[in-house]
């Protein structure tokens, strides 16, 4: 048992009331609880509730409801989190509800979804909220029987004295529990006593989505709604000009037609958005507005300049080859090793832009009045929507309200709010509330894309074979994907990493795993090309690599833990059984460290006259200790085939500021007959404190499979997506 | 505006729309089922899915004016109780991330077991590869079928 000093924010223990009706905390019950077992029906639903502090409240028959504090995008959240709480709160999982928290950062501090960052950095604040309300409800316990909370024994939501096996529910304790003053200090538990943590949990909201319940923001409803659609300009570097209104106006079922201006006041993070002047159609259904947007006629002037891709390209070549760059990092002089190296091995790699393309489409639900704000729907940072919503529309903040709907995907895109603040001044304007939705050409065309990339390596090997000198410089439409402290930093004497960061009028976020999405692919790449002029299985290159990180470290800002990345390594030598011949199988490796956690995979492709099947994937992955194997397999499982479909298929180009690909018949993602039929997943065990999960897989798989088609193929593969910029016919399946 | 009526889930529902509104819309705004999905509007990802005459087709794709006669089915109306064996083996496999396109597979999923009780997992692959998921929850959508064709 570990005694830590509770650090759970204090406004987290702010009583509403000792006992007040259900529904008590938040009104929004349209997201009605979801009960982790399947008998979520055959729960009884207590008379009353007693909140004990912000995560839980419990039914005076002991049902506990538990508040999941960040928005779920299907990274599994709304099950991982509240299952942590349960956990220290020593409570039946089947007799938990877990419902949606609101928007409260006072309350449930970082509510976001971005950066793998929702357990690793709730993990104590969780752990501490389950563990003082246990606490309190055995102090309520030992207050009632007269005894030592010392003679007290938790399980499964009871009590039980320990002299005389008198048992007690925390329902019956859970009115005193609630006034009992929060203790300064609590035990966690020891991870070897963990009985949820780390085993196989049911997503919360599975029997929700299988039977087609309403939880996304595109199902949301409200008596009066309107629906309204924009309409942004055709290309980048464009903006509005005119348009008519007249043969919009009398189409049936249609309100209103003008424009909205989004443009913040003051600059905010979240506002990339190339289009904040749209014009907007609102009308009663939403297939009579999409006419109306069909019919509608726009002109459109240029304001800057239109860029294709074949200028991204060479914008991106010159920068390479021509830009000084900024040198991030520099140990010794690698130029100079360069020149007096045995051979010098240098290879250039480059990606294109890419959209999110979540399958649910922006969209949000706002009703604002004079004087406030509600705000419902598919948001990563509500935080930011609130904030930038309450400078836009000039409310109080407090008058703001973001309330948190189920997430039909996010990869980064929800990150930036445009949609809702839209969605704001839509309403504003027309004074009802309104449901705001992109079609998928809206969705696709509007920006907020994956930069471009492109990097050139250079590696030099002396006589021996041995890697003396290592530089990369990396160019990025409009940031450089280079990391300059991650590996290979610290483990060559001469090292160099340099940037070039471009202009674009092209709105760019941040997409699954930023920047490692295409680096790790790239570095991993030609790490295998230099572990093969070296003569040395690429296993065990890395792991020599990884060996001078640890008895020599070139430098001190090195990071990553050498020790953990290879051992991840040697984890997936051993379970792919790396080495061993097998007849028709031709397996390439890659690993990478990001957001925290460290992933290596092995992918078995087969050669079948010219057609390539990947087999199978195979992934080991040191994320500290795993919450829930099952949603952590899901995750990593998806990660892999999300990241070999974008390195295979994807991308998104530009011909005079216009996106060529504006739905899916034109802009390629992974299908069914091209993902792994066999993904196997092995963790390492080591009970450090739990990292990210959602985005650590992607990133080093399209190394792992280029390495793979290499070793079938023999051609190397720089540039993406695989199938197209090679102009081949790579047949996956 | 013209009437309709349209069998959807076993009810008769009459409605005032115009002829070439796609039933996912007729579903979504006017009938609130809302478990069918808009994903791309054009038939390439399958998140609309729905049955009729128990053949798996896209909501977005087809006008109410076309319906006639046809016995819709949707996500709802799959089972009563959510207790269809592709859904109870999706649950056994916990298939869903953000869950969005899960309706579509698995109305896919079912009209295909329909068809073709004992699939190999080549067959699934290639009878579900309308159905996108960005997710990336292909491998376990393959496994949960094989489940389901056990258990049907």
């Amino acid at each position: 048992m570990t005694r830590v000093k509770t650090e759970i924010n204090r406004r987290s223990f702010l009583k509403v009331s000792a006992a007040g009706g259900a529904g008590m905390m938040i009104g929004f019950s349209w997201l009605a609880a979801c009960s982790p077992g399947k008998v979520a029906e055959q729960l009884t639903i207590p008379e009353e509730w007693f909140d004990i502090n912000a995560f839980i409240k419990i039914g005076e028959n002991g049902v506990v409801t538990i508040f999941s504090p960040n928005p779920e995008i299907g990274q599994n959240v709304k099950t991982s989190m509240p299952l942590i709480v349960a956990e220290e709160l020593d409570v039946d999982w089947e007799n938990v509800i877990v419902e949606q928290a609101g928007l409260d950062t006072g309350k449930y501090t970082r509510q976001r979804a971005g950066g793998s960052q929702s357990i690793r950095q709730s993990w104590q604040i969780l752990r501490m909220a389950g563990a003082t309300a246990r606490r309190m409800l055995m102090e309520a316990a030992a207050k009632r029987w007269q005894v030592a909370v010392s003679d007290l024994i938790t399980d499964k939501g009871q009590i039980k004295n320990k002299l005389n096996d008198e048992v007690i529910s925390y329902g019956e304790v859970a009115l005193e529990a609630a006034s009992v003053a929060v203790p300064e200090e609590v035990e966690l538990k020891d991870p070897k006593d963990f009985k949820l943590i780390g085993g196989r949990i049911k997503n919360v909201d599975g029997q929700k989505i299988v039977t087609g319940r309403p939880l996304f923001g595109l199902d949301y409803e409200r008596e009066g709604m309107q629906i309204a659609m924009v309409v942004h300009p055709p290309a980048f570097g464009m903006k509005l000009a005119s348009f008519e209104t007249d043969a919009i106006k009398t189409m049936p079922g249609i309100n209103d037609v003008f424009t909205i201006d989004a443009t913040p006041k003051e600059k905010h993070w979240s506002m990339v958005n190339a289009f904040p002047e749209l014009v907007v159609i609102t009308g009663q259904s939403t297939w009579q507005v999409m006419k109306a947007k069909k019919a509608l006629q726009v002109k459109w002037q240029n304001e800057t300049p239109l860029e294709s891709s074949q200028d991204h390209e060479e914008l991106l070549i010159d920068a390479l080859e021509n830009k000084k760059g900024n040198v991030r990092r520099q140990d010794g002089d690698p130029d100079q090793v360069a020149m007096t190296a045995d051979r010098v091995i240098e290879k250039t790699y480059s990606a294109p832009f890419l959209a999110h393309n979540t399958l649910e489409p922006m969209n949000f639900f706002a009703h604002v009045t004079e004087e406030k704000a509600e705000l419902v729907g598919p948001i990563q940072t509500p935080d930011a929507l609130q904030e930038a919503a309450a400078a836009l529309l000039e409310l109080p903040i407090e008058k703001v309200t973001v309330d948190m709907t189920r997430m039909g995907g996010g990869f980064g895109r929800r990150l930036y709010g445009n949609f809702g603040l839209e969605a704001a001044l839509i309403s504003k304007k027309i004074n009802a509330p309104v449901k705001m939705i992109y079609t998928r050409e809206d969705d696709m065309t509007q920006g907020t894309y994956r930069p471009a990339y492109r990097v050139t390596y250079r590696a030099s090997l002396d006589q021996d074979k041995k890697l003396v000198g290592f530089q990369v410089k990396g160019a990025g439409i409009p940031s450089s994907p280079v990391f300059p402290n991650r590996f290979p930093a610290g483990t060559v004497a001469d090292y160099k990493a340099e940037t070039v960061n471009l202009k674009t009028n092209v709105s760019t976020g941040a997409w699954r795993a930023p920047r490692s999405n295409f680096i790790a692919g790239a570095e991993q790449s030609f790490l295998d090309e230099v572990a093969e002029a070296a003569g040395k299985d690429p296993i065990e290159f890395r792991l020599e690599l990884f060996e001078r990180a640890i008895s020599n470290p070139v430098g001190e800002n090195n990071r990553y833990d050498p020790e953990r990345y290879g051992g991840v390594l040697k984890l997936i030598k051993e379970k792919a059984g790396w080495g061993k011949e097998k007849p028709g199988v031709h397996r390439g490796v890659s690993a990478y460290f990001c957001h925290n956690s460290y992933v290596a995979q092995v992918v078995d492709v087969a050669k079948e006259e010219d057609e390539l099947t990947i087999k199978k994937v195979w992934c080991a992955v040191d994320c500290g200790i795993v919450v829930n194997k099952e949603g952590a397999i899901n995750q990593i499982e998806g990660g892999i085939i999300d990241g070999i479909g974008h390195a295979m298929y994807s991308r998104m180009t530009f011909d005079k500021g216009v996106p060529l690909q504006s739905n899916f018949d034109k802009y390629k993602l992974i299908r069914h007959t091209e993902a792994p039929l066999e993904i196997a997943v092995f963790f390492v065990e080591n009970g450090i404190d739990p990292t990210g999960l959602g985005e650590p897989s992607l990133p080093p798989v399209s190394a792992a499979v280029a390495n793979a088609m290499y070793q079938a193929t023999g051609k190397r593969w720089y540039h993406q997506p695989f199938t197209i910029a090679n102009q081949e016919e790579i047949v996956l399946g | 505006m013209p009437s309709f009526t349209i069998t959807v889930n076993g009810e008769k529902h009459q409605l005032d729309v115009e002829p070439d509104t796609p039933v996912l819309w007729v579903l979504r705004d006017h009938l609130k089922l809302v478990g069918t999905k808009f994903g791309c509007g054009i038939a390439q990802c399958g998140a609309c899915t729905i049955h009729a005459n128990g053949n798996a087709i896209r909501s977005c794709s087809l006008p109410v004016s076309a319906v006639g006669d046809l016995e819709l089915t949707t996500i709802e109306g799959l089972s009563e109780t959510g207790d269809h064996p592709v859904q109870k083996a999706w649950l056994e496999h916990d298939v869903p991330q953000c869950g969005y396109c899960q309706a579509g597979q698995m109305m896919t999923a079912a009209a295909f077991l329909e068809r073709n009780p004992d699939p190999t997992s080549e067959e699934i692959a290639i009878a579900m590869n309308g159905n996108l998921c960005r997710c990336g929850t292909y491998t376990r959508i393959n496994k949960a079928i094989q489940t389901a064709a056990k258990n049907s």
